[in-house]
């Protein structure tokens, strides 16, 4: 690990001015930025701990639910406001990493990780197009048996990890930024950037904002919702192929839908196209079928993960039946 | 010297003038081998008011400390007991257990959150120290393996895994054992599936899981 300065923000304004000095991280639970620290594909010059402030709160606000950036993955899975109005969040979370993870990892932390391409850990002796803009990608013809097929480009194939911001994509979370400059509010589903050609830009935060909180809007598709995770082990692995469903269902026809993909995109992956061919049609197998054949339409197989694209059909046809099962 | 409203002052005459302490700074090599002149050019005596100056410690450092431009102080509370520490901030907790406190009861296995095996107690709560840095513990209550039994009488869970073997080489035992006494107060100890999924975090490549899963229900059964 390279020398950082350290400093512990106990103020907001001073931390959000500190933090826009160049090269800074901020710091939550730490548990990806350190471990990215160790074998130093993250070198930051200073280190700003931002335990100290105030975003640690889960509360009703208008027509939803507020959610502090510092609130602990393990506190938000367990929080009654989440498990009642959002249940694929919870689900999400409590799928991820392992206890002490969870005890450690912010939310907002959660949403900056960064991937878990192995080509991108190690800077010894492979070109990594998100570590080293233009040096290339080792993972397109290397071992890709956990990349995405979906959002990918020429430059990087590298897959999201994240499952709760899945779960967020698809249950339209807000997230609410701050910086010495100000606030704004984006989209979860707009938070996080396709690799195109510059896949070291991950999101859209810009030097010295910060996550300060997320927002989660009431809907029964939210109340009604899942995460299901496909993954090599039953636990603490990361997804194969992951699917977060909401559906408003009445008369056996289903009103309202909610659909995102993870484990195989870029990104966490909205499908709104999905979405779309499910709504008016009945709650059944034929119609999630088909919404997952539309969900999959632009996947593109590489060398070891093409079984990934009728992997993700299978698990949101089975999510959508599960849930739709369970109360149609 | 101004310095931003977020860091904690120290007394006045332990704050060194950020000249003086270049000229110390860059006469250290890095541990890695790197020069930390270029790192300090680049970044520290720019911003040395901001943020290098409040958190460095005065010159009183301990021979257990290690050699560090930017050293912190922080006061641990590990097993009850307080240790008052001069760290570089890039050490994380795990070795300042083992490596300055020689508290080698957690170990050091992946050191990437992976395994399980650093599992500690920090306020009560099971996480993996070596994915955080120590200096952002100052006033937490630390609980390690050592600090489990009581006037020599082990921990139920201590107990329980002797009586059901529950390992076998024993490196992981530590780790799975503190994460066992955070399970037990968080509930998860309904059927075995959920002990298995709540013990996850806890790699153990001599396969000792099941008698791990049968310690942990002998204990969680004693404490209901």
């Amino acid at each position: 690990m390279r020398p950082f300065n350290f400093a512990l923000g106990a103020e907001e304004s001073a931390v959000l001015k500190s933090g826009a000095i160049a090269n800074t991280k901020f710091i939550a639970g730490g548990t990806n930025l350190v471990d990215l620290m160790k074998c130093e594909v993250e070198h930051p010059a200073h280190v700003l701990d931002i335990n100290a402030l105030p975003m640690s709160n889960v509360e009703r606000e208008g027509q939803g639910v507020r959610i502090g950036a510092l609130v602990r993955m393990s506190d938000a899975a367990d929080h009654p406001l989440v498990l009642r109005g959002f249940p694929a969040i919870s689900q999400a979370l409590l799928l991820s990493a392992s206890p002490q993870l969870r005890n450690a990892a912010s939310l907002g932390g959660n949403l900056m990780q960064r991937v878990r391409c192995p080509y991108f850990r190690e800077l010894t002796w492979t070109p990594c197009n998100k570590r080293e803009p233009g040096s290339g990608c080792s993972a397109i013809n290397g071992d890709n048996r956990m990349h995405a097929i979906l959002g990918t480009s020429e430059a990087c194939i590298a897959t999201h990890p994240s499952d709760f911001a899945v779960a967020l994509a698809a249950l339209d979370g807000v997230l609410t930024i701050r910086s010495a400059k100000g606030e704004r509010e984006v989209a979860a589903t707009d938070f996080h950037l396709l690799p195109g050609t510059t896949p070291h830009l991950e999101h859209n935060l810009k030097a010295g904002e910060l996550i300060t909180s997320i927002y989660l809007p009431d809907a029964r598709h939210a109340q009604r919702s899942a995460y299901l995770k496909i993954r090599d082990r039953a636990s603490y692995e990361f997804a194969l192929t992951s699917a977060a469903i909401g559906l408003e269902v009445s008369g056996g026809v289903i009103r309202s839908a909610r659909v995102a993909l993870g484990g195989v995109a870029t990104k966490p992956w909205r499908s709104r196209d999905a979405e779309a061919a499910l709504v008016g049609k009945a709650a059944d197998v034929p119609a999630f079928r088909n919404a997952a054949d539309v969900a999959l339409r632009s996947a593109k197989g590489y060398e070891h993960n093409g079984f990934k694209i009728e992997l993700a059909k299978r698990t949101l046809v089975r999510a959508l039946t599960d849930l739709a099962g369970g109360a149609a | 010297m101004t310095l931003p409203p977020c860091y904690e002052p120290l007394d006045e005459d332990e704050v060194p003038d950020a000249s003086e302490d270049a000229d110390r700074v860059t006469a250290a090599e890095g541990p890695a081998g790197s020069s930390r002149r270029s790192f300090l050019v680049g970044s520290a005596v720019a911003t040395a008011s901001a943020f290098v100056v409040p958190l460095l410690a005065g010159a009183d450092s301990k021979p257990a400390a290690p050699e560090s431009a930017n050293a912190t102080r922080v006061t641990l509370d590990i097993n009850g007991k307080l240790h008052e520490l001069q760290l570089d901030p890039r050490t994380t907790l795990l070795d300042v257990l083992r490596e300055n406190l020689d508290l080698t009861g957690a170990k050091k296995g992946c050191d990437q959150g992976a395994c399980g095996a650093c599992t500690v107690l920090v306020d009560g709560r099971r996480v993996n120290s070596c994915l955080t840095l120590a200096v952002m513990h100052s006033g937490k209550k630390i609980v390690t393996i050592e600090g489990l039994s009581i006037d020599g009488r082990l921990h139920p869970l201590q107990a329980a895994f002797i009586r059901n073997d529950g390992f076998q080489c024993g490196y992981c035992t530590p780790g799975q054992i503190c994460s066992a006494v955070a399970l037990l107060s968080e509930g998860h100890t309904k059927s075995d599936d959920e002990i298995r999924e709540w013990m996850s975090g806890n790699l153990c490549r001599c396969g000792a899981y099941l008698n791990i899963v049968a310690a942990v229900r002998e204990a969680a059964n004693e404490t209901v």
